[in-house]
């Protein structure tokens, strides 16, 4: 089943990507080959198979709940696009 | 000095018959000459050359190991304090690394020279490195042509001798492709070996990072620096240290070779299978063992490739908002125009690509007939290994279906693109290790990759028989015209 327009523009905005009309359209012929070659993978019958999430079956280690890092903020900070008194600052949300 | 191995540039170092310093100038002059091939992305004389300084000193008082003084030149996607750090994007244009990665510590405690920022594909997305914000890298073997991608910065680094080592990253065949396309070795690791800590994430459960040389024998002495436990990555390995040289002069005489007959049917151009197939009978001929095998569900590799990277693609790069780092777009009229505008103008148009694809599997409704789907096929070809390995040791085929191809060819084909990955996705899906190697020639006088996929930790093993297949051949070591020493 071929992607709508309608549908690109939505998944656009699910991934806050801006998308013009013209790219949009130019989007939507490419995404639809790629779900053509994606489609490839219905062709098999996978019932019973388990889902292989990560490429090696493991364990998530457990460890101690003690602090590890230490305080970076001022160089974390530093490479903001805009800060102010050690914050980030983002355009006003609540009026 | 520019065509030595590892091996003789440390004895040289320890010798004093040349210093870092001497070492990293004459590379970084070397650069300098080669900047058409648009191979770098930041080269920062002063830094690499302080670094050598202080490489020297701990030469002087005997404290070096194998790597001291000599100069690495590391992917773009590498975190390095105080480097720009850039990803090939836009959006990190101006992003200067606040630490190290941990590949990074590893090879700064090693006495390694930091010699530059190498080009790649945007986030490591691509089999070109024409996806790059700093332009595409072309090809010393010919300047027309792709290095392949995405490490292909760092794979033209070492084909055109500007550095003797470097490092890359490999998601879906991003060390090996442009190791094949460029006429060098590169591996990349059993998954979990390398550290993921600071190499700017594309697909977690893929990404691997490892190194790109001129032989199979300078591959193990940078395996033995770039492997470590390191409890920052959630899935780093832990496991006692190796020494990867160790088995590299063992003769090959019993050692059985998978040819999966997957890998040389439809798609295969026909250079590619004769020269793959010329090294086959080279290994034949050093004691070891052809042994017909079946892979049979890699065909659907590429599909469940381009389903779980993109996926996963989707939610690390979800990060990029403008708001805490790198670029943020002008002219914006509330919060979430800021997103949109900022990851429309930051990212480039296949990242933007791949996150759509990553953001509809995910979406409501299809995660189940994609994303899960793509899962399942992904344990199928875990399990089509598994048995492999039952009849064999090694599994050796091509690594790319052709020679490198022209600038601007596939690249407004996304799917032609994503089939050049057809060899080497299965590795990335399964986790186990794989590497390329240089094996001759073809159309067009261009470099041929074999492609060696080894099972969980047979590094060593992989690393033995390309050493000895390399001891009995110079494929490795021939250069492109124009590159004299």
């Amino acid at each position: 089943m071929p992607l709508s327009l309608e549908e690109v523009r939505r998944i656009a905005e699910l991934a806050r990507i801006g998308i013009g009309d013209a790219e949009a359209r130019a989007v939507q012929i490419q995404l639809n080959d790629i779900f053509e070659l994606i489609g490839q993978m219905q062709r098999v019958n996978t019932d019973g198979i388990e889902p292989m999430a990560h490429a090696q079956d493991m364990k998530l280690r457990l460890r101690e709940d003690v602090q590890t890092e230490r305080d970076q903020r001022e160089q974390f900070l530093s490479v903001a696009p805009e800060k102010e008194q050690g914050l980030y600052l983002v355009p006003k949300v609540i009026e | 000095m520019l065509n030595a191995s590892l091996k003789e540039l440390s004895a040289a170092l320890a010798q004093g018959k040349i210093s870092s310093v001497e070492l990293t100038k004459l590379f970084l002059d070397r650069i300098q000459k080669m900047g058409a091939l648009n191979a770098f992305i930041t080269v920062d004389a002063e830094k690499s050359l302080a670094q050598a300084g202080a490489a020297d000193e701990r030469i002087a008082k005997g404290d070096a190991k194998p790597l001291t003084g000599i100069p690495v030149a590391h992917k773009d996607i590498f975190v390095a304090k105080d480097w720009l750090t850039t990803c090939g994007s836009k959006i990190l244009s101006n992003f200067v690394g606040p630490y190290d990665a941990h590949v990074i510590e590893r090879f700064n405690a090693a006495g390694a020279v930091l010699l530059g920022k190498t080009n790649m594909d945007e986030f490591a997305m691509g089999s070109s490195s024409e996806n790059s914000f700093y332009g595409p890298v072309r090809n010393p073997w010919s300047r027309d042509c792709v290095p392949g991608g995405s490490s292909g910065g760092s794979a033209a680094v070492i084909a055109a001798r500007m550095a003797p080592a470097a490092t890359g990253t490999d998601t879906g065949g991003s060390i090996r492709q442009p190791a094949a396309l460029s006429g060098v070795s590169g591996l990349k690791p059993t998954y979990g070996l390398v550290s993921r800590y600071g190499m700017i994430a594309f697909a977690s459960s893929l990404d691997q990072g490892g190194p790109i040389a001129k032989s199979a024998e300078d591959l193990a002495l940078l395996l033995n620096v770039m492997v470590g436990f390191d409890a920052r990555d959630s899935t780093s390995i832990e496991r006692p240290a190796e020494d990867y040289t160790l088995d590299l002069d063992k003769p090959l005489s019993g050692l059985r070779i998978g040819v999966p007959k997957e890998h040389f049917g439809e798609g295969l151009s026909g250079d590619v299978g004769k020269a793959v197939e010329a090294a086959l009978a080279q290994f034949e001929k050093l004691g070891a063992k052809r042994v017909s095998i079946s892979l049979p569900s890699s065909g659907l590799s590429v599909p469940a490739y381009y389903v779980i990277a993109p996926a996963e693609a989707s939610s690390n790069l979800s990060r990029f908002d403008g708001v805490r780092y790198g670029y943020r777009a002008s002219g914006y009229r509330d919060l979430a125009d800021m997103y949109r505008k900022t990851r429309a103008e930051g990212f480039g148009a296949e990242v933007r690509r791949r996150i759509l694809i990553g953001t509809y599997v995910l979406s409501h409704g299809y995660y189940d007939a994609y994303y899960l789907k793509a899962q399942k096929i992904r344990r199928l070809i875990a399990q089509d290994f598994v048995e492999a390995f039952k009849q064999c040791d090694l599994v050796i085929g091509p690594t790319s279906p052709t020679v490198a191809f022209r600038i601007g060819a596939k690249a407004a084909d996304p799917v032609k693109m994503y089939l050049n990955d057809i060899y080497t996705t299965p590795a990335n899906l399964a986790g186990l290790p794989a590497m390329s190697i240089p094996c001759g020639f073809g159309n067009g006088k261009l470099p041929v990759g074999l492609h060696i996929t080894g099972n969980y930790f047979a590094e060593a093993r992989m690393l033995n028989a390309a050493h000895q297949y390399q001891k009995a051949t110079d494929w490795h070591a021939r250069r492109p015209a124009g590159i004299e020493p």
